[in-house]
Order: structure tokens, then sequence, then C-alpha cells
């Protein structure tokens, strides 16, 4: 283990050798930041369970391991065929990463790029030498770099990533994938999952951004992505996370909502020893709507955090939340959802829910709702539930001829499925409902349910 | 087919049945009446294997097998099914997505094959149609926002659909409008056949008008106080189940 200075140190080391490998860019604005973030790292330092945002999880775990940041891309034995198994055996377009580095030759842009209508997708990292102007407006400008120590680091290791491009008036009937993936065994990793999409005005889109591993390594996956959707577009953004079981995921995303714009998320976490999401969105326009659904599973002695934030800045909006858990074996959640209606947000309809079903003795949920309201015309609900499988239910269906365990796993997916269902794409409400119950068999086989 | 002897049981420590000795044959059909807490929908519960009374003498035997013994999805695939009183609300599983959970179970039980999505959608359609069930109801999510009759009809649709040999009404009949009623009671009359057993608990002679017993049974206090045919149900609609706690008094 080493002390908190140490963890610190690490980083601002590793910062220097970075700094040295980046040719000729000393002098341009990104690097600016950079430096600005890695300042601000060093102010913050890692959060504790002293600070009221982190009470319920300690990043200790996190903070003491000795990962090495992935400076430059390889493959690392990364398929085409292991991509198609991640893209559900789905022809949509895909933007994949390895380790946080775009990866021209498994991503499948063409039929987007050639569409002729102004959509740019691709590498962040190219995006910033064609594209600077939005980059300037955009990037690192919602998902502050002075919020905390993740997003904080994550920009100041900014080098490459994932940006889209929306223009106004488009609408894409199939999604994009924004394909993650964590692979390479010979150290242990951090990478910095990065994402900017920018919707302009009137236009509909869906993404689907995933987080898998190919193999059962112990890395460190520092997420951050930002999300501008401008005046009435429509975004769909589902986000799933299978990280390995042994691996540290952190996700700060932050969502900037124009007038009379729609953002559905729907979030589903699996995996990992330790996950902590942060979403934020801000309702910056009036009438804008946001609903935040999310789901996750968890066993052993997993431990999954979800921190939601929706910021009602303009009046006339609505948000509804619905976050549901299913925790097994000796597994913790942590569920906290502000909402902030500020002083002149009036007639703001805030709705949140957040339901936990627990499967063993030993797991345990800390649930919290912080509402900080400063507008008086406004409607905002809030509820909390954590309970068991229904005994009637699971004894109707056993009359009826299903076993114990299928009874069990069909009351258990019928509790996901209200969030699983909200998803578009079919073969992802597949997979997530696949995935459930081998999770489910897992965790029943190792006696933990 | 099934011979109850001696049956006690109770929840809690408070018992409930007190001894029921009840021998139904294949092709009968017996209806169980009593007035409020007399331990009908005990009994059935019981027969369904509901974890929460225990049995603390006597035994069941169904087919010969102890049934007792058996879990209560054991006791589904063999066959018996129960109709409760007041069916369970499902939110987020579909009607048919788990009838076809329960129809496969107990196919394999029987050695059958599974029935595929294509096979399994004509039968359903094919039954919803001969309890007069709403197409749309197939899929929702089980009984959840049914109306009370809705409900009971969803239960007797399960039973046209799993064909059991040996089935538990547990007043299937109560707080149905009249034309629910006759929908139900002719759902049960099409299921009748010489190869299967019905037992029909309930509180009102009025399901008997239609669905004509073998025989019927009095339920007072945890035992079958008087057994007779069809004609002791109007006897008891006409004169009350004073009458009868009186006989026994009488007896005693």
């Amino acid at each position: 283990m080493i002390k908190a200075a140490n963890q610190i140190d690490w980083y601002l080391s590793n910062f220097e050798i970075f700094q040295k490998s980046l040719n000729g860019e000393a002098g341009s604005r990104i690097h600016a930041i950079r430096k600005a973030a890695i300042a601000r790292f060093a102010e913050l330092g890692f959060p504790t369970t002293r600070d009221e945002d982190w009470k319920y999880t300690d990043v200790a775990p996190v903070t003491r391991v000795q990962f090495e940041p992935v400076l430059n891309y390889a493959l690392n034995g990364v398929s085409t065929r292991d991509v198609e198994r991640l893209t559900f055996g789905q022809k949509w377009a895909r933007l994949v990463c390895v380790n946080g580095h775009f990866s021209k030759e498994l991503s499948s842009t063409s039929s987007l790029r050639r569409s002729g209508r102004g959509i740019w997708i691709g590498s962040l990292a190219e995006a910033m030498k064609s594209a600077s102007g939005m980059l300037e407006q955009h990037l690192t400008q919602h998902a502050r770099y002075d919020e905390n120590a993740f997003s904080a680091l994550s920009a100041a290791f900014l080098l490459d990533g994932i940006f889209v491009f929306i223009p106004e008036k488009t609408i894409l009937k199939e999604p994009i994938q924004l394909l993650f993936i964590s692979a390479g065994a010979e150290a242990k990793f951090v990478s910095f999952p990065r994402t900017l999409i920018v919707v302009g005005n009137n236009s509909q889109v869906s993404l689907i951004e995933t987080h898998v591993a190919l193999e059962d390594n112990v890395y460190f996956s520092n997420a951050v992505s930002e999300v501008v959707i401008g005046e009435n577009s429509v975004v769909e953004y589902d986000v799933v996370e299978d990280e390995s079981e042994r691996s540290f995921h952190i996700g700060n995303t932050h969502v900037h909502q124009e007038r009379s714009s729609t953002y559905t998320s729907n979030a589903v976490s699996y995996s990992g020893a330790l996950v902590r999401n942060n979403v934020t969105a801000v309702l910056d326009g009036e009438g804008a709507e946001c609903t935040l659904n999310g789901l996750y599973v968890v066993a052993d002695e997993q431990h999954v955090d979800n921190h939601t934030t929706i910021d009602h800045a303009k009046p006339h909006c609505n948000s509804h939340e619905l976050y549901k858990g299913i925790l097994a074996g000796k597994s913790k959640g942590v569920f906290n959802g502000k909402i902030l209606v500020r002083k002149d947000a009036q007639k703001t309809d805030a709705k949140q829910t957040n339901k936990n079903l627990v499967l063993s003795d030993n797991a345990t949920m800390d649930t919290k709702p912080q509402l900080e309201i400063f507008a008086n015309d406004v409607k905002c609900t809030h509820g909390a539930t954590i309970g068991q499988l229904d005994e009637e239910a699971t004894f109707y269906l056993r009359t009826r001829g299903l076993g114990l365990e299928t009874a069990h796993d069909v009351l258990t997916n019928a509790f996901a499925s209200d969030v699983i269902n909200r998803i578009q794409a079919p073969s992802l409400r597949d997979w997530l409902n696949v995935n459930l119950l081998i999770r489910l068999q897992r965790a029943r086989e190792k006696k933990e349910m | 087919m099934l011979e109850i002897i001696n049956l006690h049981a109770g929840v809690q420590g408070n018992e409930i049945l007190k001894g029921i000795d009840l021998k139904v044959d294949v092709g009968e059909v017996h209806a169980i009446m009593g007035p409020n807490g007399s331990g009908k929908s005990t009994l059935a519960q019981v027969l369904a294997g509901r974890d929460s009374y225990v049995v603390t003498e006597g035994k069941v035997l169904y087919e010969g097998k102890d049934l007792l013994a058996m879990a209560p999805e054991d006791r589904a695939r063999e066959g018996v099914f129960m109709a409760f009183q007041y069916p369970v609300e499902i939110p987020g599983v579909s009607n048919t997505y788990f009838l076809k959970a329960a129809l496969n179970a107990i196919r394999k039980r029987r050695g059958l094959e599974e029935l595929d999505a294509i096979e399994f959608l004509s039968l359903v359609k094919a039954k919803a149609k001969f309890v007069e069930m709403d197409e749309s109801l197939l899929h929702r999510p089980v009984n959840h926002g049914f109306s009370g009759g809705e409900k009971k009809r969803n239960e007797i649709f399960q039973m046209a659909v799993l064909e059991p040999k040996l089935a538990i009404l547990d007043e299937t009949d109560s707080g149905l409008d009249i034309d629910a009623l006759r929908i139900v009671a002719d759902g049960i009359n099409k299921l009748r056949s010489k190869d299967k057993a019905i037992i029909a608990v309930t509180h009102y002679q009025r399901l008997l008008n239609y669905v004509i017993p073998d025989y019927v049974h009095v339920l007072i206090d945890g035992r079958i106080v008087k057994s007779g045919d069809k004609d002791l149900a109007l006897e008891l609609e006409e004169r009350g189940y004073d009458w009868v706690r009186e006989s026994i008094e009488v007896t005693d």
C-alpha cells in the first residue's frame, strides 16, 4: 500500500513522462488544459469517505494501486471477431477504443462518414487536429476538471477517445455504438475512455456506450463523457458496464441540454469490483426533458455507487429518474440522487425513484435523495424501496409448475425489465436479459442468494 | 385419485384443519362449502403446497403418492392445479411468457416435447377463445391491472392450458357478476371429464347451479361435518350453516 501523498506523486510523475512523449504540443491550447488539470488534481487529491459525496464509497482500493497510464495505442490482441460479438452482431456504426485509444482498424464508420450530411465521427485525437474549433467550445467545458480528482486526471491525460458530431436536422435511425475495450495483462493499467458528443438543433440520435473487458484483469477505467444536446433534439444514451470482475470503473458523465431537448439515458452496470458513476444533467433551456434510468446488478464483494445530479436551471423542465438495483452476495450498492432546482426554474416537475431487490442477507444498500430547491412553484417527488423477492408471487409461479430457481429468476428478470425494456435496440435488450440470468446463476452456484 | 386422511394443519401453532377425511375419485366433482373461517381456503392452500401452513398430523395421497412431501412445482407437474381465490399480480412477467414456461415444465414431466413459440401461441389462442378471454390479456403482465373478473377468468384459462388431472378451485366464483360466473362455470364444465377430478371450494351455492357436483361436503371449524349430494347445497342455501351446526350438536 502507498500513502496518500505518494498516490498523488505517482500520477504527477507519470504526467511528466506523458508530457515528454508529446512532441511539439507544449504550446497548444489542449496542453494548457492538461497542465491546469494536473495542477488541480495535485490540489484536490483523491476523495476520502470524509467527503460527503464519497461517504459510502471508499476509493482507497483504486488509489493505492500504482496503475500505469496507457499512453500509446496497441491492439493488445483484440480481434474483429471480438468486436462483432461485443456489438451484438449488429452492423450499426461502431467506434472502438482499446484502453482509451481509438482503433481505426476495429471501428466501422464509413456508412455515416460518406453520407455527406456533415456528420463527424471518429477519433478525438484526430478531431483535435481538424475540428479544433468545436472541441474548444465543448471539450472539458462540461465535465470540468476542477470538480473532482477523477475528471481532473482524465483531462490531464487527455490524448484520445471518441468524438461524435451530429449536425442540425439530422435523424439517424440506427444507433451508434461507442465500444471501450480493456485488454492486455502485462501491467496494471489505467485507461481514460473519453467521449464527446455534440448534437445540433432538431436532430435525433441513439448512442450505445459499452465498457467491456476481454480478460479478467486488474485495471482502472477512468471514463469521462460529455454530451451536448442542441435545441429540440432527442438523444437516447444507453450505457453498459461489463468490466472485468477485478477492475475499477469510475465514470463521469455530463449532459448539457438546451431548450426543448430530450435526453433519455439507460445505464446498466453488471460488473467491476468497484464502480462509481457520476451522472450530471444540466437542463439549461426551457422545456427540456431528462430521463435517467439505471440498473445495477452486483454480487460477491462488488461495490456499485450511482450518484446522479439533475440541475434544473430553467423553468418548465421535467426530469424522471428510475434506478433499480439487484444485490446478491456481500455486495454493496449506493444511490444518491441530487435534484437541484434553481431560483428561476419555476414549474419544474421532477420525479425520482430508487428500488432495490436484495437477494442475500449479507448485501447492503445505501440510498439517499438530495433535494435542493430554490424555486417556489415546483413539483418534486422521490421514493426509495429496499425489498426481497415477493413470496406470494414465487408461490403462485411454483403452483403452475415453475421450479423455485426459475420462479426467482423470472421475478428478478421482471424487476430488471422495467429498465431493460426502455432500451430501443432489441439486440441489446436480449443481451442484457441473457447476461442477467447468467449472473444470477453464477451467484446461486456460489451460494450467494 | 386423492385421499385425505385425518389431516390436521395450522399456522403459527393455531390449528385450523382438525382432522379432514376426504376421498376423491377420477371423474368426480366435489364441492366443499362452509362459512367464513371454517378452513376451506386453508385446505386448498395445503393441497397446493403453501409452506406457511404446517401439517401436524395425517396424510394426503395423490395417485398413491405422498402429496405433502412434494414441492409445489412437483405437485403442479404431477397434474394438481389450484385456482387462487386472490390471484397474484406479477408486474413485468407477461401472461404468455409465464404460461409457456409453466406448460413446458409440465410437459417435460409428462415425457412430452416442449412446444415452440408458434405451437404455443396457437394453443393459447384456442384456449383463450374456449374460456372467452380477451386475447389482449395474453400479452399483459400476469394479472397486473386485471379486474376481479378478469383475474378469475385468467385462472380458468391457465387451467385450460395446463390441463391438470386434479383442479382445486378456491372460491373461483366469489366476487363475479352473473355473466362472468357463467363464463367461469362454462370453462369448468368444459374441463370436466372422466379422467379428471375437481374440488370446488365455495362460499355460495350459486356456482353449483352451473357446475353440478357429485358430492357436497360441509366444512365447519376444520372438520367435514356433513356430506351429501347436490341437494345438500340447496338446503344450505335455504337454511344457512347454523342449521348444520345445530344438527352436529344434537348428534354429539
